[in-house]
């Protein structure tokens, strides 16, 4: 969790907006730390996480989880946490002589086919908060995902993508009361290359999400002290249509991240 | 004065080793050849090329993948495969070869030689040119001080160096070659198997099963009990996404197999995240219509770089570049188990092969200015164009 994120977005784990989606996206830059922070966020905030993580290791996510303060192993054990580790298991899925459709990692075996595994997947695990373990009973639902855009790698297309995080939208969102946190990460922006690209997804996701933090290396060339710089965009929220824009930019450090506005690094003052 | 007897219950031998043990945690493997990382506690294993080793962050972690994207001619990405190679031999890791063009057999043959350590050499060849004893032929006369240690290996059986150096003039001794266990598939004498429900296509196909058999097989996956020593296995796949192997992803503009690639590295990086393994990928990107695949395929990876050699472009006579021979582009550095990653210094690095070596520099544009990344500070103002008083050159 980084503090100084969140005073930017105006959120601390005990108070914090409900029903949000926000949209994590990078362009030639890595956004990831900004899904380590939303994990060890509504950790600590005390939600049920459902992670998807579909790129990483578990032991990766549980190495700087204890770096930024919680201790995923614990959470996964008390059943605050779900994981999917699409890594480990994808072998063994595309090897599968029969492949059910209402297995979570199908779309390695047929990727035309769609993500309603996945999405049974996720439906199952947010809506299990009820029952279990005997008086622990977690806040409003979470889901995690790092990141999407590896699943046109594998031959999905962006539609069934954008089916996919309708569903979980109407599900999380609206009718649990829940929080979506998605990454997805584009390529440069290329003319010919609309139709099955990662900026179709991206676009189509920015306008489904409340808010879309977007990460891009500096625009004049690389720097040793400054990492990148961030986008913070505030949409729609409810009734309200906000459409705030600002730019930050950061610096990624071990035990977590600052940010600071454009111009004010310390390397330079 | 009391001589400190005591001092040597504890240990073993007559010599005067002290009988302090270093406590090994357990938790940390050792494996002959790795050494862990500084900044996150990683297993590294050497690239094979110790500037490249300093570029990437010390070495190539375990578990991860590297994608090095083939200059036009294939030949400085196949030398970097060598090395790797090379290195795996010495440090006595298993390797597994995978190649569509040549035979994986005549890519071990052309191997680069180990530059052996002389000194044990020539301690060894000392104590055996007696005159033999009459009751003991064994006894050294003159290094008599090293009687009752065991006796030295030569440096090349099993070293537990990190990165060694290489002669590329000389190819590798056949006995130290065979000495390391090599797993080889090579793509045109594999039967096609009829994969009727697998996005992949047959050649991937199969090479997955094989890297998976080998895995298992040989427990690198912490399968079979631990009745071994534990080890690293090394996986070299040349030129990948190429169309010896069955895939049109570097001829085509929109290709029928487009995802291929792709799934096949993701599934790769998932069998290598579990196992002790490290593998090192050959793409001719260079080929590739599709500069979005290029970016996907980079994704997918963990270390990705890139070479660009000279030859045929008109950077051949560019002055700037006359000491090199190409250009090496860091495309991509992991960021594993921590949140921050390896920040160069600079990403203007070029690389050169030598009479006998292959280097990696940072190359400036200052004139006059080069810099060897492990090199003495003899090399530097060796360098230097304006004239140094004599002093100054000795140091």
């Amino acid at each position: 969790m980084f503090p100084e994120l969140n005073s930017i977005l105006n959120s601390t784990p005990d108070s914090f907006k409900s029903s949000d989606f926000i949209l994590v996206s990078d362009r030639r830059a890595d956004a990831s730390f900004l899904i380590h922070h939303y994990l060890s966020f509504y950790l600590r905030a005390g939600c049920k996480v459902c992670f998807l993580g579909l790129v990483q290791s578990f032991s990766h996510y549980s190495a700087v989880g204890q770096r930024l303060g919680v201790s995923l192993a614990q959470a996964r054990e008390k059943g605050q946490l779900v994981f999917l580790e699409g890594l480990k298991e994808s072998f063994g899925v595309l090897l599968q002589d029969t492949s059910q459709e209402t297995q979570p990692l199908s779309y390695l075996r047929s990727p035309g086919a769609g993500l309603e595994g996945l999405f049974r997947f996720v439906e199952s695990c947010v809506r299990q908060s009820g029952d279990g373990n005997a008086g622990e009973s977690w806040g409003p639902p979470v889901l995690l995902i790092d990141d999407l855009s590896v699943l046109l790698s594998l031959g999905v297309s962006v539609g069934a993508i954008l089916d996919f995080t309708l569903y979980c939208q109407a599900t999380v969102c609206s009718e649990l009361q829940g929080n979506m946190v998605i990454l997805v990460r584009c390529e440069e922006e290329d003319a010919d290359d609309d139709e099955e690209g990662s900026n179709l997804l991206q676009r189509g996701l920015v306008h489904q999400c409340n808010l879309a933090l977007h990460v891009e290396g500096l625009p004049t060339g690389y720097c040793r002290d400054i990492h990148g710089q961030m986008e913070v965009w505030w949409r729609q929220r409810g009734e309200t249509i906000y459409n705030q824009r600002k730019i930050f930019h950061f610096k990624v450090h071990d035990k977590g991240a600052s940010f600071f506005a454009r111009g004010t690094s310390s390397a330079v003052l | 004065m009391a001589a400190p007897v005591r001092g040597m219950i504890g240990s073993t031998s007559i010599g005067n080793t002290t009988s302090f043990q270093k406590k090994t945690r357990s938790k940390l493997v050792s494996i002959p050849g790795t050494r862990p990382s500084v900044q996150n506690g990683q297993l590294l294993v050497s690239s094979g090329v110790s500037s490249l080793d300093y570029v990437i962050g010390g070495g190539l972690a375990v578990g991860t993948l590297l994608l090095v994207e083939e200059d036009h001619y294939d030949s400085y990405s196949r030398m970097l495969l060598k090395y790797f190679l090379a290195e795996g031999v010495v440090c006595g890791h298993e390797l597994f070869l995978a190649s569509a063009r040549d035979h994986p057999d005549d890519i071990m043959q052309e191997l680069p030689s180990p530059i052996v350590d002389d000194v044990a050499g020539m301690k060894i060849s000392e104590g055996q040119s007696q005159p033999s004893d009459p009751e003991n032929p064994d006894t050294m006369k003159i290094a008599w001080r090293y009687q009752n240690q065991p006796k030295v290996q030569t440096a090349l059986a099993s070293s537990v160096r990190f990165g060694h150096y290489y002669d590329v003039s000389k190819t590798m001794e056949p006995e130290l070659r065979q000495a390391a266990k090599c797993h080889s598939f090579y793509q045109l004498q594999e039967t096609p198997v009829v994969t009727a429900s697998s996005p992949l296509p047959s050649p991937y196909h199969s090479l997955l099963k094989s890297i998976q058999t080998v895995i298992r097989k040989e427990g690198f996956d912490g399968s079979t009990p631990q009745s071994k020593v534990r080890n690293v296995l090394r996986l070299g796949l040349h030129s990948l996404g190429s169309v010896l192997w069955g895939d049109d992803v570097c001829c085509k503009d929109n290709p029928a197999h487009c995802h291929a690639l792709t799934t096949f590295l993701y599934i790769l990086r998932g069998l290598l995240r579990t196992s002790l393994s490290v593998a090192m990928v050959t793409v001719p990107s260079h080929l590739t219509q599709n500069r979005a695949v290029m970016g996907r395929i980079i994704r997918l990876s963990d270390t990705a770089i890139a070479l660009e050699s000279f030859k045929g472009s008109e950077k051949e006579t560019n002055p700037l570049y006359k000491d090199y021979h190409g250009l090496l582009h860091v495309r991509q550095l992991p960021r594993l188990n921590c949140l921050s990653c390896e920040v160069p210094d600079t990403k203007d690095l070029a690389f050169k092969l030598k009479r006998k070596q292959f280097t990696i520099e940072h190359c400036s544009f200052w004139p006059g200015y080069h810099s060897n990344l492990h090199s003495s500070k003899e090399k530097m103002y060796q360098r230097l164009p304006f004239k140094m008083s004599r002093c100054e050159s000795q140091v």
